[in-house]
Parts: structure tokens; C-alpha cells; sequence
């Protein structure tokens, strides 16, 4: 019941994902940060088996910061996406990870990009994507009205307009996303949309 | 369901007179949900060799990626590029190394040999050779395409009829067929040009 989207708009990229860490029936957690900062340019919104999940995109942003050491500047974002293409690829016949990814990132030279991973490593530029069984209402809501160019603004807009609908049509649907934003300043945290708080544990 | 049938293609070649045209589908999905209607599915290897891949889309990306890797090389080497007919061996061979745990993909190879004669040819997802003097087809559509190519095929065609009669039968093979479509994408090569143009067909 994973639900991660993304969407390129006019000098920037937005990424949502849902915030629930679940195993079988039981929630774990609601405040799970499922999309990880690769690099002061990069967001990767993952999707899957938890370990995997964890795992494989801390390697992916260790590597890519070790390029950046060795080499002195940074991975574009196409050729971070072959990266890990590449790395899903070498295990998918060995020892597959179950990780569905869109990887979100902004050039100089080209802009803002998304690019659509799958678990067995099929990757594609695209400029709207979405995983899970929320994609179903997320896809066809950004069919509906996205346009190229959009505003930040407008971008957000939408992003709730899919979760209002993954929130009232998805049977299991996660309460609470974070959405995440990557432009020419970097990426960071845009904002959460949440319907339940995790009650604070006091100190011992 | 069957894993030629994950992600959906329509692939086809036909002989011209001193040309030859190479078309597939433009549908990138996964089962049932379309996720992109720009995929590229063929492949320029160099000016008179391309190739499409059919069939699952990560594996049909690892074999184009290696197939470029080999060519380097052989062009390193040799010092020009490799006639179809290496080509076709050359690619035959790969897949046949994975003979027991196979690339999960259909090659449809396009060419012109010595003195710009057309060879086309297709092979199995472990390199079985087919050659064939007037068209090839692979993918989810292939039944239809083998019925649709049949009929509308004339030998010795100019590139312009070419080009509508491969149009023609691509897009009414793939309006049968569930997987592929969402328009096309044809390549006409003679000696002297590559014409590349994007067919409108249904969009669903």
C-alpha cells in the first residue's frame, strides 16, 4: 500500500511519498521518511520491501558521493540513474531487490529530471510517475491536469489533489506523505500532509 | 502471465528495394497500466545496422547496453563498423550464452550489407537465427503483425510506399493488441538517408 509519486514542472522536480512503515497488519510507524537526499541535487523516492529499501538506496547515495570525491564533481542526474539501474540490474539474477524507485533530480545544463525505475531495473525518463496501488488514482489524476511548466504552486496543488484521491479511494490508505522538492537551490523537504501525529514517547 | 508479455512491444522489419524499414510501438507498460508512450524501442547501432528489442524492457536495455559495448570494441578494433550479417551473429551469440537463464527478449535486426543490399532477420530469446528475405516481426503483437505484413507486402518497394505499407500494417497489428500501440515509431533507411517519423495511431 506504498504510495510514492513524482512530477517535473517548470525548474523543478517534486517527489511524494507516503510515511507509513508497516509489517503485515500492524503500523510501525507514520513519520517514516521514505524519500532519501542523494545529493545537494538529488531525491530518490523509494518503494518496497523495507529492507531493501533501506539498504540498497543508502548505497546508491554513498555512491554517488564517493564519485563526487574521486572525481570532483557531481553525477548527473541521468548517469545516476544508469547507476542504479545498472546496480538493479547486476542483482536482479542473483539477488534481486524489491525496490521501485523514481529518482528526481536538477542539472544546470538540463534542468529539472524524473526518471522511473522499476524493481527489475527497466528505467525511463518521464515527467510524471507513480508506484504502488495508489498510482492507479495518483497517474490518472496527473493525467488529468498536469501541464508542462507548471508553478511550484500548481505542482503542490496537484500533489494534493492525488493524495485527497489515494486518501478517499485507496481501501488501506497511508495517513500521512511528505513531499519533497529539488530545484536549482537543492533539494530539500517541502512539506507533510498529515492526518495522524505519532504521539511523542517522553524521555526516560 | 507470461514474461514476454511484462511490459508489451510490437517490433517489425521489411525489405525494400536497395532499403529497408524498421517500425515498432511506442508503449512502455507494466501489465495492464501504461506508464510512458515514449519509449524507444530501436536502437541505431550505426548508420546501416539498427536494431529493436522486443519483450521484457530491463532486459531489452541490458542487451542493447552490452551490443554497444561489443560494437565499440569491434569498431576500436577493425577500425569500421560490422555488417548486419556480424551483427546478427554477434547477438545471436550473447543470447545464447544465457542458454539456461535467459535474456527475456525478441531482437529484430535491420541492416544494409555489401553494396547496400537489406538484410533483416529476427531471433528467439536464445539467438535462433531467422532469416527472411521480405519481413520480420516480433512481440506481443507478432501474430497480427505476421497476418498484417502477409498481406499488405509487396517486394521491391520504394521507401515512401515502404514506409506506408510498414505503417499500415503496425498500426492495425497493434490496435489488436492490448499491450502495444499508444502510435509508432518508423525508421526508413536508404543508402543515403535515415528517415525517422512518429506515427498517430489510437492512443489507448
Amino acid at each position: 500500500m506504498e504510495c510514492v509519486f513524482g512530477l517535473v514542472g517548470k525548474d523543478f522536480a517534486l517527489v511524494v511519498a507516503d510515511t507509513s512503515a508497516v509489517h503485515s497488519i500492524l503500523v510501525h510507524k507514520s513519520n517514516e521518511d521514505k524519500i532519501m537526499l542523494l545529493d545537494s541535487h538529488k531525491l530518490m523516492g523509494a518503494s518496497g520491501e523495507a529492507g531493501d529499501r533501506v539498504q540498497f538506496t543508502e548505497y546508491i547515495q554513498k555512491n554517488v558521493a564517493l564519485y563526487q570525491f574521486r572525481n570532483g564533481i557531481p553525477l548527473t542526474t541521468a548517469a545516476a540513474a544508469n547507476f542504479t539501474r545498472g546496480e538493479l540490474a547486476t542483482a536482479l539474477r542473483k539477488n534481486p531487490y524489491s525496490v521501485n524507485i523514481l529518482l528526481a533530480g536538477y542539472d544546470k545544463e538540463t534542468g529539472p529530471s524524473l526518471y522511473y525505475i522499476d524493481y527489475i531495473a527497466s528505467v525511463h525518463k518521464v515527467d510524471k510517475g507513480a508506484f504502488g496501488y495508489g498510482s492507479y488514482f495518483s497517474l490518472a489524476m496527473m493525467d488529468r491536469h498536469y501541464r508542462s511548466n507548471m508553478s511550484v504552486e500548481e505542482a503542490v496543488d496537484l500533489a494534493d489533489k492525488c493524495i485527497v484521491e489515494i486518501r478517499s479511494r485507496l481501501v488501506v490508505a497511508p495517513p500521512n506523505f511528505v513531499i519533497k522538492i529539488v530545484d536549482k537551490d537543492g533539494a530539500r523537504e517541502y512539506g507533510w500532509r498529515e492526518t495522524i501525529k505519532d504521539t511523542q514517547v517522553p524521555a526516560a | 502471465m507470461s514474461i514476454f508479455e511484462y511490459n508489451g512491444s510490437a517490433l517489425v522489419a521489411m525489405v525494400g528495394k536497395n532499403c529497408f524499414a524498421i517500425a515498432s510501438d511506442r508503449r512502455f507498460g507494466v501489465q495492464l497500466q501504461t506508464i510512458a508512450t515514449d519509449f524507444q524501442r530501436i536502437y541505431k547501432i550505426h548508420d546501416k545496422v539498427f536494431i529493436g528489442l522486443s519483450g521484457l524492457a530491463t532486459d531489452a536495455q541490458t542487451v542493447y547496453q552490452r551490443l554497444v559495448f561489443r560494437h565499440k570494441l569491434y569498431q576500436l578494433r577493425e577500425e569500421r563498423d560490422m555488417k548486419p550479417e556480424t551483427f546478427a551473429s554477434l547477438v545471436s551469440a550473447l543470447l545464447y550464452e544465457k542458454r539456461f537463464g535467459p535474456y527475456f527478449c525478441q531482437p529484430v535486426i535491420a541492416g544494409l550489407g555489401d553494396e547496400d543490399k537489406p538484410f533483416i532477420c529476427t531471433m528467439d530469446s536464445i539467438g535462433a537465427k531467422e532469416l527472411a528475405k521480405d519481413f520480420v516481426v516480433a512481440g506481443t503483437a507478432s501474430e497480427s503483425l505476421y497476418g498484417a505484413c502477409e498481406a499488405m507486402f509487396k517486394p521491391d518497394m520504394e521507401p515512401e510506399e515502404l514506409f506506408e505499407t510498414i505503417s499500415q500494417a503496425l498500426l492495425s497489428s497493434v490496435d489488436r493488441d492490448c499491450l502495444s500501440g499508444w502510435g509508432g515509431h518508423v525508421y526508413v533507411v536508404t543508402p543515403t538517408e535515415v528517415t525517422e517519423r512518429i506515427l498517430k495511431g489510437r492512443m489507448d
